[in-house]
């Protein structure tokens, strides 16, 4: 009888399926602290021959950056020994008894009304001398942003990795209780600065960044269905590319800005496809009963990193674009889900599910080692910093989603300040996002 | 109740647990992927205008033996217009959510048993639409929920299809963790999230 052997081929899958064995892989756990980091002091700069009080204050823009790094530990300014401006009012030993190996001065000149110069300098406290000397013209609403610019040169001079401070992170706001129930916006790597890009009373989802840091791709269900648009930022212009039956989720851009991979489900079931954003023409990536998304581009744009429950329960896995076969790349725990990629392609950030828990776990790819990054229980979205120094990453704290960056090593946890409402979704932009 | 009726039930229990928990693959295909060649892959013009059509996995349709609608319906026999029915706001087609288990799609007995008498009413009321809105709890990632209440709206939208309802009727959308039923980080609250709401409409 037809149906009794169909039925006894689908029990024997279903028994197979069960006893799938899960592959062990090396654990890591590191918990929070800044051991290690090197000891930076920045001294407040001189702003009192200004006409008018600065809105912001640059050194603690800077030192909250530094801070962030996980590999710089600014001194408390309470502490500093001495409030110097210039470099020659530096007294270097009182620097060095103090703990610090370096240490940052500056000053803001104001050329006209609204106009300044910022001045600042880093220098070698054991070596007693200068390694950077910059000025920097900003006008009044560019503080902030060129803040950011000096924490990058110094953390470059200081580790030999380009900063990304002075970039932009994009995510979704839900408010509670307003007429407006989700904001997707853009704002500074600190959380300041904060501009909406869209509006909606129904939910944004997936930001994802032009890599010339341009656009935005994203979901809206503005229509009380998922479609996803892309929108450039500074014309607020925007296109609906795709609008399907079914699901229109998770749009990924590819590295050269000429391909989306997205997931629809308009023949059945969540797949991956590639959209070229010129032509339109669609191409479908993964067939699969199994749900497949969450799309993510390795760097040289030839295969794409995805979430498949295939195996019985949900991990990450690896497709040529060009087609060919999907190869598993997470083993370690029953949840693995939402890959970042970093810049080198070594590294993958994911959501690591371990015993009702979902923390913030890197995966490096050529030992299979794990390291989980964070302690929340319902920690997401992971995102690399395009210096890949970084993860960006959403948790729930009580009623609300709130941001977090932690270093790559694990070792320092920061919060983003400036946070009303539920925040979700971060993703970190492009070097060029700013 | 017959013994068609249990076989049937059975059945389609059956495969909505393979077709949710996608196991209905060879032991090749787990391990070497897709192999989907790119002139196999679907290529098309995107306007978004396309409609799927009746999307359901070939296993799902290839079982039906055409005799579906051997429960017995409740509904024909009640003197009720079709919107006075929805209107109703007790008796079975009152409970208008379906729930389900942490990163599950599968539908329980009961849960089936309900959507017997939805879908036997969907089908016998043609004016009748129904949107089956897929949900997810808190925990995951948010992409991965948005699939997973897409197939758990597809699950149900597997049953109606079953027992008689067209294609046309049934629209189905998820909202995964987005829109929660209930706030709050435990099992009570995760327990009422995972759900798919049916929302009638009457044309």
């Amino acid at each position: 009888m037809r149906t009794s052997h169909t039925t006894t081929y689908l029990l024997i899958m279903l028994l197979w399926a069960i006893s799938l064995p899960a592959r062990a892989e090396l654990v890591i756990e590191i918990s929070e602290g800044v051991d290690g980091a090197l000891p930076i002091a920045v001294v407040p700069f001189e702003v009192t021959r200004l006409s008018s009080p600065l809105p912001v204050d640059l050194a603690e823009i800077i030192s909250s950056d530094l801070n962030r790094s996980g590999v710089l530990k600014v001194m408390a300014v309470a502490s500093l020994p001495a409030n110097p401006h210039y470099s020659n009012q530096v007294q270097y030993p009182r620097w060095r008894s103090a703990g610090q190996d370096y240490l940052v001065v500056g000053r803001v000149l104001e050329k006209s009304p609204g106009n300044y110069d910022i001045e600042f300098q880093l220098l070698d406290v054991l070596k007693q001398k200068q390694l950077l000397g910059y000025s920097l013209p900003a006008k009044k609403r560019k503080l902030r942003s060129r803040a950011h610019e000096i924490s990058d040169l110094i953390y470059e001079k200081i580790t030999g990795t380009r900063g990304a401070f002075n970039t932009r992170i994009a995510y979704v706001r839900a408010q509670k209780n307003a007429a407006r129930k989700y904001v997707l916006q853009v704002a500074d790597t600190d959380g300041f600065n904060a501009q909406n890009v869209l509006e909606s009373d129904e939910p944004i989802m997936s930001p994802s960044w032009s890599p010339d840091g341009k656009s935005l791709a994203y979901v809206s269900f503005e229509s009380n269905r998922p479609e996803i648009f892309i929108q450039h930022l500074a014309t607020a212009r925007r296109t609906k590319v795709a609008g399907f039956k079914g699901i229109n989720s998770a749009p990924s851009w590819s590295p050269d800005g000429k391909f989306l991979a997205l997931v629809l489900s308009k023949d059945g079931n969540p797949e991956i496809y590639t959209l070229n954003t010129t032509t339109k023409r669609l191409k479908r990536l993964t067939n699969h009963r199994a749900i497949d998304t969450e799309p993510v581009w390795s760097r040289d744009g030839a295969s794409i990193l995805f979430t498949s429950d295939r195996s019985g329960s949900p991990q990450i896995y690896e497709t040529p674009v060009e087609g060919g076969k999907a190869k598993r790349i997470s083993f370690e725990g029953r949840y693995n889900t939402d890959a970042s990629l970093s810049p080198d392609d070594q590294y993958i950030a994911m959501v690591y599910g371990d015993r009702g828990q979902y923390k913030i776990a890197q995966l490096e790819r050529e030992s299979g080692n794990l390291t989980v990054l964070t302690d929340g229980a319902l920690d997401e979205s992971p995102s690399f910093s395009p210096n890949g120094k970084m993860v960006l990453y959403a948790s729930t704290r009580g009623d609300s989603g709130i941001l977090y960056v932690v270093s790559i090593d694990g070792r320092a946890k920061h919060k983003l300040s400036d946070q009303a409402g539920d925040i979700r979704e971060p993703v970190w932009g492009p070097f060029d996002s700013k | 109740m017959n013994t068609t009726t249990i076989l049937q039930r059975w059945l389609l229990a059956a495969l909505l647990a393979i077709f949710i928990s996608a196991c209905a693959t060879t032991q090749e295909e787990l391990m070497d992927g897709d192999g989907a060649p790119p002139d196999d892959s679907t290529q098309g013009q995107l306007d978004g205008s396309q409609t799927g059509g009746d999307s359901t996995s070939a296993d799902a349709t290839g079982i039906d033996d055409g005799s579906g609608g051997a429960a017995t319906s409740i509904v024909d026999d009640s003197p009720l217009t079709a919107r006075e029915a929805i209107e109703q706001s007790e008796g079975v087609l009152a409970n208008r959510t379906i729930y389900f288990e942490f990163d599950s799609a599968r539908l329980s007995d009961e849960s089936l048993a309900l959507l017997e008498t939805h879908g036997n009413f969907v089908a016998s009321n043609g004016e009748v639409s129904i949107r089956l809105e897929g949900h997810s709890d808190e925990r995951g990632s948010r992409e991965y929920n948005i699939a997973l209440g897409d197939r758990r709206a597809q699950s149900v939208r597997q049953v109606l299809l079953f027992q008689g309802a067209s294609v046309d009727q049934i629209d189905t959308v998820s909202y995964g963790e987005e829109q929660p039923a209930v706030s709050g980080h435990s099992e009570e609250a995760w327990s009422k999230n995972r759900r798919v709401e049916l929302i009638y409409q009457v044309n």
